[in-house]
């Protein structure tokens, strides 16, 4: 396991402790808000290592604050979390065939961790990315949540710092470099919009994974290239 | 609030045991299952696009509305440096800053 963190590019773990920063600081606010809607104080934490995906845990706990069911708010986690499905086929060569790892790495699929494995060309890098962004995000969002829930109120309101638009620029910066081919970004358009027109009609999570019809559009362009050209 | 503990720590359960099997069922799967070479490619094509949807409604959407002015245009602005192969650090950087500024300016 060693190996893996001498084999990351230094530039690729500086990227990634700057996440693991802004994580923490997000994990504080989901710490004091959840305590400061009346939750018990030990919610936060129990949430954070145990289902360890930043969307779902606020909203299980934004339900609950709002009065639903306890069973209401972890069917809205799971719909949140089902993305994690075609995450996990993408990133199955990532966690290799080893047992242990392939158990214990399944915890570390974040969007986080998975965007940063797809971003490094070489297998080994990959790898590494993958493992050095979950380990650190999981260690820093449990730090954070745990100082958030004791801590009080130092920082209820990361909107103030802008970090609710760093978390999509992270995604954005690198998901990027993938959008180098025609089909896969006709993919994406058609999926970007299938998500932006769905998401005022259905349950969060789902817009999505209706966005992965956008697929559909690259299969279809990659079997048409084959055509000669008009 | 008044929701027994009971029923807290088992909904946690029940979110954490799922979402562990969401996360599993690909890499457990995915020996399993033989695809063919071209689907296999589609598979990339997939978790880009599920990213790009997951930066679009995150940049735009808060809950059912609009998430305002100041986070998209954070997110922008990341999207222009980001393309123009600007470091890392400097994006997150800028995305932050420029929502933040904007807000300190009471844009929303």
């Amino acid at each position: 396991m060693r190996s893996i963190w001498r084999t990351l590019d230094p530039r690729v773990a500086r990227d990634i402790a700057l996440v693991c920063l802004a994580g923490a600081i997000v994990g504080a606010s989901f710490g004091a808000i959840t305590v400061s809607v009346g939750l018990p104080f030990w919610l936060p934490s129990l949430l954070s290592v145990l289902v360890f995906a930043g969307a779902a845990q606020f909203a299980f706990v934004g339900i609950l604050a709002a009065g639903g069911t306890p069973l209401a708010a972890a069917v809205a986690g799971l719909l949140i979390n089902a993305r994690h499905v075609p995450f996990g086929f993408a990133i199955a060569d990532v966690l290799g065939a080893q047992r242990l790892r392939r158990f214990v790495g399944s915890h570390l699929m974040i969007d986080e961790s998975v965007a940063f494995a797809l971003a490094q060309d070489d297998p080994k890098q990959r790898r590494a990315a993958y493992w050095m962004c979950g380990v650190g995000l999981f260690i820093c969002w449990n730090l954070g949540v745990l100082v958030g829930a004791f801590g009080g109120r130092v920082i209820s309101d990361t909107d103030t710092f802008g970090l609710d638009a760093a978390f999509p620029a992270v995604l954005l910066a690198l998901v990027l470099p993938s959008l180098r081919e025609r089909p896969t970004q006709r993919a994406a358009l058609a999926g970007v919009v299938i998500a932006l027109v769905s998401a005022p009609f259905v349950p969060a999570g789902l817009p999505v994974l209706l966005a992965l019809a956008g697929v559909l559009v690259s299969w279809r362009s990659s079997h048409a290239r084959k055509e000669p050209a008009a | 609030m008044r929701i027994s503990a009971t029923l807290i720590v088992a909904a946690t359960l029940v979110l954490a045991a799922g979402t562990y099997a969401l996360r599993v069922a690909g890499p457990l799967l995915r020996d399993k299952i033989e695809l063919p070479a071209n689907l296999e490619r589609l598979m990339g094509v997939a978790t880009v696009v599920l990213l790009a949807a997951l930066v679009a409604t995150a940049a735009l959407l808060d809950g059912d509305g609009f998430a305002g002015i100041a986070r998209p245009a954070g997110v922008a602005v990341a999207g222009v440096l980001a393309w123009r192969k600007a470091p890392f650090v400097v994006v997150i950087v800028a995305a932050a800053g420029t929502a933040a500024l904007l807000r300190l300016l009471g844009v929303p």
